[in-house]
C-alpha cells in the first residue's frame, strides 16, 4: 500500500474546524458507460436514508460510453434540492476532466482522487484525498473484467467515511439498488464499499469541513424520477393506448411505464392486458395513433421531446380542431434541433402553447416534481376527455430523469370521468345530436363513440371547416362560430385547470413568478435575498396554461414581479403578455437561465439583486 | 261474398340484417363526373349493404386529397374520420386499437400513400392491422391539379405532355413485402371484380390492401396516361375469374378438378378463383411478387386476388388485446387498486 500524502491544507489554519454539517453538494466526475450511476445513487440514497434532505443532478452527455459525466449530490438540512452552483466535495474519477474540474473548485473544497493523477499539485488550497483505485480494486474483485464497474464502489466506502455516513446504510442501499435478483453482484460491490472505508480509515486524515449528521427529514419520503412518477400516473389514470417514438430524455417514461402495466394492468380474469403499447414509426405516427384512439374512446397518450412536439404540430392542430382528447407528456430538453439533447430547459412553452398552424390553443399542465407527475397524470386525462382537445404535460430532463426526493403519491380520489359521451340510449332519448353544437355554454360539444349501436350515431369527424352538425361547410359565419366556441372552451378551462401554488408575503412590494422545476433554485433564492439582502418577496408558480385570475391577482398585488424560467426568450412570460393589461405587461420583470443545467438558486439571486439596484 | 285480397305492400328489398340499400348511402358527391373514385364509392355501399354489416359497427378513415375525400360518399350511419394528409394509417391503427370490433375502411390516393405517407403506410402493412385500405390509384394528385404521384409510370405523361422520368412505387408490392394479408388490385370500372374482391376484404381479418385504378378524368385520362379509362380497358389483365361466397349462403357447387382453386376467408366466406390462362396461386408470396414484376415489365395492369394469407397474425392478436374494447373497459379493470399504489410507495422508499 502506498504511502499517503495529506496535502497542506487551509485545515491548518484552523478553518476546518468550522464544521458544515448537512449542507454541502458532492461532485462526482466520470466517463459514462462506466457503472458510476449506481455508486452515485448509492451514495445518494444513504443519505436519504439517514434523514437528509437530498438531491441527485445527472449532467450526461449524447453519448453511450466513454464521454465525461458529472452528478451532484446535494445535501441540505434545509431541504434545498435545487442544483448549488459551488460544489464543496468532488470524486475525481475521469482523467481527461480532472484537471478542469479542480481548477473549478472554490478555495477550501475538498477532493477525492485516483491517486495517479496527481491532483494535489495543482492547488494548494484544497483538501485533497489521493486514493489509489487500481490497487484496491484487485483484491476485492479477482475478474478484472468486472474491476472498471466495481471500481466505483469504492469511492462509497471513502466518501462514506470522510462524511461521517453509516456504513449501513451504504450497504442498505447498496442492496436495495441491485435488487433481490442481484444479491451476488451486490455482495461483489459491498467488498469494494469496504475495501474503500478500510482504507480511509488506515490512510487519510479528514481535514475538510463537510460532514453529515443523522436527521428526521426523510422519514416517509420516496426516491423515484419524474419519468417513473408520470408512468405510474397515467397507469393509475387507467390509460389504454399507449403510443411512443424513443427520445431522450422521454424514452425512461415509456419504458418505466411498460414494466408497470406487464406488473399491474393484466385483467385477473381473462389474463389479457387492459392496454395496447405501441412503438410508432415516428412522432407523426405517435400522436396519429394518440388521435385515432382518443376518437374512438380510448385513454391515449404518447411521450416526447421538443424534436417529436415540432413533428407533431400538423396533428395536434387536427385534434384542437376536430376535438378528440389526447395526452401529450413533453419532457423538455435543450433545443433548437438536437440542440444540448441530454441537458435540460423549458424551452418547448411558447411552441407548445400554440403548436399547429391556424389559431390555436393548448392546455399545458406544469409539474414541478414527481408528485405532480403523478397526479397531473390524471388530471391531463380528465381535462382531455373534459374539454375533448389534447392536453400537455410539460415535464423537463431534469424532472422526468433525475431521481427526487418526494412524498408518497396519492391514490386518485376521484372517479375516471369520460367527459361528455353520448350512448345509444341517450340517442333514443335524445333522437339524435350536433357535434359541435354548444349546448352548456362551456364550448364543449357531445360526442359518439363509433362502434355505438346506433343510426343516428355516426358524425364525420374533419379537419376542414364544418357547422355544428359536423358538416362540411366553408360558410364565414359557421367558420368563425365554431372558432368562437372553441375559445370559449378555452376560457372555460380556466376554471378546471391546477390553480398556482401561490406564497403571499404582506411585506413584499415583489413578487416571483416561476413554473415547473425552476421551484426549489426560486424558493431558495427568495430565501438568499431575505436574509442576504433583507428584500422580501412573494411567490407564485404557475402550474398550468391557461392561466387562471390567481396570476392576475398576483401581478395587481405587487410592484414587480419577477419571471423565472429556463429559456433564452422568456416564453412564459411572453404568454402572459398576449392576455394581460398594459398596465400589468409593465410590471413583469424576466429572470432566466439557460446554459443546460437545472437552474439554481444563485444565479436567480443575483440577477433580481441586479435587476433591483440593491 | 266476395273478398277482395289486398296486394301485400311492396317491401323493400332489404339485407339480411333488415336494413335497406339507403341506410348504407352517403353524402352527395362533390368529385368530378366520372371519377373513378365515386365508382369505388358505390361500390362500397353496395358490398356492405349486401354482406349485411351493421353501418354503425364500421369507421371510415382517410387522409387528404379527392380520394379521401371519398368516406363522406358513403355509409353515412358509420362514423368517419378525415385526417390529415398521409397519416390515415396512423389514424386508423389508434381507433382500431381502442376498438378491435369496428371493421375500420380507409380510401386514401396514391399521393397520400405512396409520397407523404409512405413510411406510415409501410408500418401498418408491417402490422397487418385488421382493417381495409384502399388505395384510389390514378397517377396524379387530384386535388392539387395534376401533378404526378409516386404511382405514374415511367414515361406516361401529364395532360401537359410534361413525361414522367421517375420509376413508379407499386403499392401491392410493398403490400406483399411488408406483410398485408389479403392484397388485390382492380379497377374501378370494373364493377364485379370491384365488388368481389372488397367482399373478399369485409370478410377477411387482418389487413386487406386494394389498390384500385381509379382515373382521373380531369387531369390523366389522356392519350399518355396509364392511369386512363382507355389505357386500363386494353391493358387490365384479370388473374383468374373470381367468385366470391358469402358465408350465410353456403352454396355448394360440384368443382371440377383443378379448374379452380378456394380460399377459405375468416368469417367462413369461400373465394373461388376460377383459372384463366394460367393457374395462379395467390397464397404463394413470391410467386405473387414475381407475378407482378413480370406483368409490369410488360406494361400489364395484374388484377383479382394478388396474395392472401387467410390465418395471419392481426396487430390485435400480437398485441393479445381481449374481447371488450379498450376503449369501453370500466375503471374497475383500468385502475389498478389503492394496495397496489401503496406497495410501490413501499419499495420506493
Ligand atoms: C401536409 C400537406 N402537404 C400538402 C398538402 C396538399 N395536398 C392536398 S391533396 C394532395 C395530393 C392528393 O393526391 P392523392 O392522394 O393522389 O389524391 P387524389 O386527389 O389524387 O385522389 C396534396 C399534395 C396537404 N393537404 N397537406
Ligand atoms: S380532380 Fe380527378 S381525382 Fe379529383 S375529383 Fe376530379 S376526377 Fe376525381
Ligand atoms: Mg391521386
Amino acid at each position: 500500500m502506498s504511502t499517503i500524502e495529506i496535502s497542506p491544507s487551509p485545515a491548518d489554519e484552523g478553518i476546518a474546524q468550522q464544521q458544515v454539517v448537512n449542507d454541502f453538494s458532492i461532485q462526482v466526475a466520470t466517463v459514462n458507460g462506466s457503472g458510476s450511476q449506481t455508486a452515485n445513487l448509492v451514495l445518494m440514497r444513504s443519505i436519504f436514508q439517514m434523514g437528509i434532505p437530498v438531491s441527485g443532478k445527472n449532467l450526461f452527455p449524447s453519448n453511450i460510453q466513454g464521454l465525461p459525466t458529472w452528478f451532484t449530490i446535494r445535501a441540505s438540512k434545509h431541504g434545498y434540492t435545487a442544483r448549488k452552483k459551488e460544489i464543496d466535495f468532488l470524486v475525481a474519477m475521469n482523467t481527461e476532466t480532472a484537471n478542469e474540474d479542480v481548477m473549478n473548485l472554490e478555495s477550501g473544497a475538498a477532493v477525492v482522487y485516483d491517486e495517479p493523477l496527481k491532483l494535489n499539485q495543482l492547488r494548494s488550497d484544497l483538501h485533497f484525498y489521493p486514493v489509489p483505485f487500481d490497487k484496491l480494486v484487485a483484491p476485492v474483485c479477482p475478474q478484472p473484467k468486472l474491476r472498471k464497474l466495481v471500481r466505483n464502489m469504492i469511492y462509497d466506502g471513502v466518501v462514506g467515511r470522510l462524511l461521517g455516513i453509516d456504513l449501513e446504510e451504504i450497504r442498505k442501499a447498496l442492496f436495495k439498488q441491485f435488487g433481490a435478483r442481484k444479491v451476488k453482484a451486490a455482495e461483489l460491490n459491498w467488498g469494494a464499499v469496504l475495501a474503500g472505508a478500510e482504507f480511509t480509515d488506515k490512510n487519510l486524515r479528514k481535514s475538510d469541513p463537510c460532514r453529515v449528521e443523522r436527521m428526521n427529514a426523510t422519514a416517509g419520503k420516496i426516491i423515484i424520477d419524474g419519468n417513473a412518477a408520470s408512468a405510474l400516473g397515467a397507469v393509475f389514470a387507467g390509460v389504454t393506448v399507449v403510443t411512443w417514438y424513443p427520445i431522450t430524455p422521454s424514452s425512461s417514461l415509456v419504458e418505466t411505464m411498460i414494466d408497470y402495466l406487464r406488473r399491474l394492468r393484466i385483467d385477473k380474469e381473462t389474463g389479457k392486458p387492459t392496454y395496447a403499447v405501441v412503438q410508432a414509426e415516428d412522432e407523426l405516427a405517435a400522436v396519429g395513433m394518440v388521435i385515432g384512439a382518443g376518437w374512438a374512446g380510448a385513454r391515449a397518450m404518447t411521450a416526447t421531446a421538443g424534436p417529436g412536439i415540432s413533428l407533431m404540430s400538423e396533428f395536434v392542430g387536427l385534434g384542437y380542431y376536430v376535438e378528440t382528447p389526447a395526452v401529450i407528456v413533453d419532457v423538455q430538453r435543450v433545443g433548437p434541433s438536437t440542440g444540448l439533447p441530454t441537458r435540460t430547459q423549458q424551452g418547448d412553452m411558447l411552441a407548445t402553447a400554440v403548436l399547429s398552424h391556424g389559431d390555436t390553443r393548448h392546455p399545458m399542465l406544469i409539474p414541478c416534481n414527481p408528485k405532480e407527475c403523478f397526479s397531473m397524470a390524471s388530471e391531463a386525462f380528465e381535462l382531455a376527455e373534459q374539454f375533448q382537445t389534447p392536453v400537455f404535460i410539460m415535464s423537463d430532463l431534469d424532472l422526468g430523469m433525475n431521481n427526487w426526493m418526494s412524498d408518497p403519491f396519492d391514490y386518485p380520489t376521484e372517479p375516471i370521468c369520460r367527459g361528455k359521451v353520448l350512448s345509444a340510449e341517450d340517442l333514443d332519448r335524445l333522437g339524435g345530436f350536433a357535434r359541435y353544437k354548444d349546448v352548456d355554454g362551456d364550448g364543449v360539444g357531445y360526442r359518439t363513440l363509433p362502434g355505438t349501436r346506433h343510426p343516428a350515431a355516426a358524425y364525420f369527424a374533419r379537419g376542414s371547416g364544418h357547422n355544428e352538425r359536423a358538416q362540411y361547410s366553408e360558410r364565414p359565419d359557421d367558420y368563425v362560430n365554431n372558432m368562437d366556441r372553441l375559445a370559449r372552451k378555452f376560457e372555460t378551462m380556466r376554471r378546471f385547470v391546477p390553480k398556482p401554488e401561490t406564497e403571499i408575503n404582506e411585506r413584499a412590494s415583489i413578487g416571483v413568478i416561476c413554473y415547473g422545476t425552476s421551484r426549489e433554485a426560486t424558493l431558495e433564492s427568495r430565501d438568499q435575498l431575505r436574509n442576504e439582502y433583507g428584500v422580501e418577496t412573494s411567490y407564485q408558480r404557475l402550474r398550468s396554461y391557461p392561466f387562471t385570475p390567481e396570476m392576475t391577482e398576483f401581478l395587481e398585488r405587487h410592484a414587480r414581479v419577477y419571471v423565472i424560467e429556463q429559456n433564452r426568450d422568456a416564453q412564459m412570460l411572453q404568454l402572459m403578455r398576449m392576455e394581460l393589461s398594459p398596465e400589468l405587461i409593465g410590471k413583469l420583470r424576466s429572470v432566466r437561465y439557460y446554459g443546460g443545467l437545472p437552474i439554481d438558486a444563485r444565479t436567480i439571486t443575483d440577477e433580481i439583486v441586479l435587476q433591483e439596484g440593491l | 261474398m266476395s273478398t277482395t285480397v289486398a296486394p301485400p305492400p311492396k317491401r323493400p328489398n332489404v339485407n339480411r340484417i333488415g336494413l335497406e340499400v339507403a341506410n348504407y348511402k352517403g353524402g352527395k358527391t362533390t368529385l368530378c363526373a366520372g371519377c373513378g373514385h365515386n365508382a369505388i364509392s358505390q361500390r362500397i355501399i353496395e358490398c356492405f349493404y349486401e354482406m349485411g354489416v351493421a353501418p354503425w359497427s364500421v369507421a371510415k378513415f382517410s387522409g387528404i386529397g379527392c380520394s379521401s375525400k371519398s368516406p363522406a360518399y358513403f355509409l353515412n350511419q358509420a362514423h368517419g374520420f378525415n385526417g390529415v394528409h398521409g397519416r390515415a394509417p396512423a389514424l386508423s391503427t389508434g381507433a382500431v386499437l381502442a376498438n378491435h370490433h369496428m371493421i375500420g375502411i380507409v380510401t386514401s390516393g396514391d399521393g397520400d400513400t405512396a409520397s407523404i405517407g409512405l413510411g406510415n403506410f409501410m408500418h401498418m402493412l408491417r402490422r397487418n392491422v385488421p382493417m381495409i385500405y384502399i388505395i384510389e390509384n390514378n397517377g396524379v394528385y387530384g386535388l392539387t391539379k395534376g401533378q404526378f404521384s409516386a404511382t405514374a409510370d415511367l414515361g406516361s405523361t401529364l395532360k401537359s405532355g410534361a413525361p414522367n422520368d421517375l420509376p413508379p412505387i407499386d403499392c401491392c408490392l410493398m403490400a406483399i413485402e411488408m406483410g398485408a394479408s389479403l392484397v388485390a388490385r382492380s379497377f374501378s370500372g370494373d364493377k364485379d371484380q370491384v365488388g368481389k374482391v372488397l367482399k373478399a376484404a369485409i370478410a377477411h381479418r387482418g389487413l386487406s390492401l386494394l389498390d384500385i385504378i381509379s382515373p382521373c378524368t380531369t387531369f390523366n385520362d389522356h392519350e399518355g396516361s396509364t392511369k386512363s379509362y382507355a389505357y386500363m380497358k386494353e391493358h387490365d389483365l384479370p388473374l383468374h375469374e373470381l367468385d366470391f361466397v358469402p358465408f350465410f349462403e353456403d352454396i355448394q357447387v360440384e368443382i371440377p378438378e383443378g379448374a379452380l382453386r378456394e380460399v377459405e376467408l375468416h368469417d367462413g366466406s369461400k373465394l373461388r378463383l376460377k383459372k384463366l390462362d394460367r393457374d395462379y396461386d395467390p397464397t404463394d408470396k413470391f410467386g405473387a411478387m414475381g407475378a407482378i414484376h413480370e406483368s409490369n415489365a410488360k406494361g400489364e395492369v395484374l388484377t383479382g386476388i394478388i396474395y392472401v394469407e387467410a390465418a395471419k397474425k392481426t396487430f390485435a392478436d400480437m398485441l393479445n388485446l381481449g374481447d371488450e374494447p379498450l376503449a369501453t373497459l370500466p375503471e374497475s379493470r383500468t385502475r389498478p387498486p389503492r394496495e397496489a399504489l401503496e406497495q410501490i410507495m413501499e419499495e420506493l422508499r
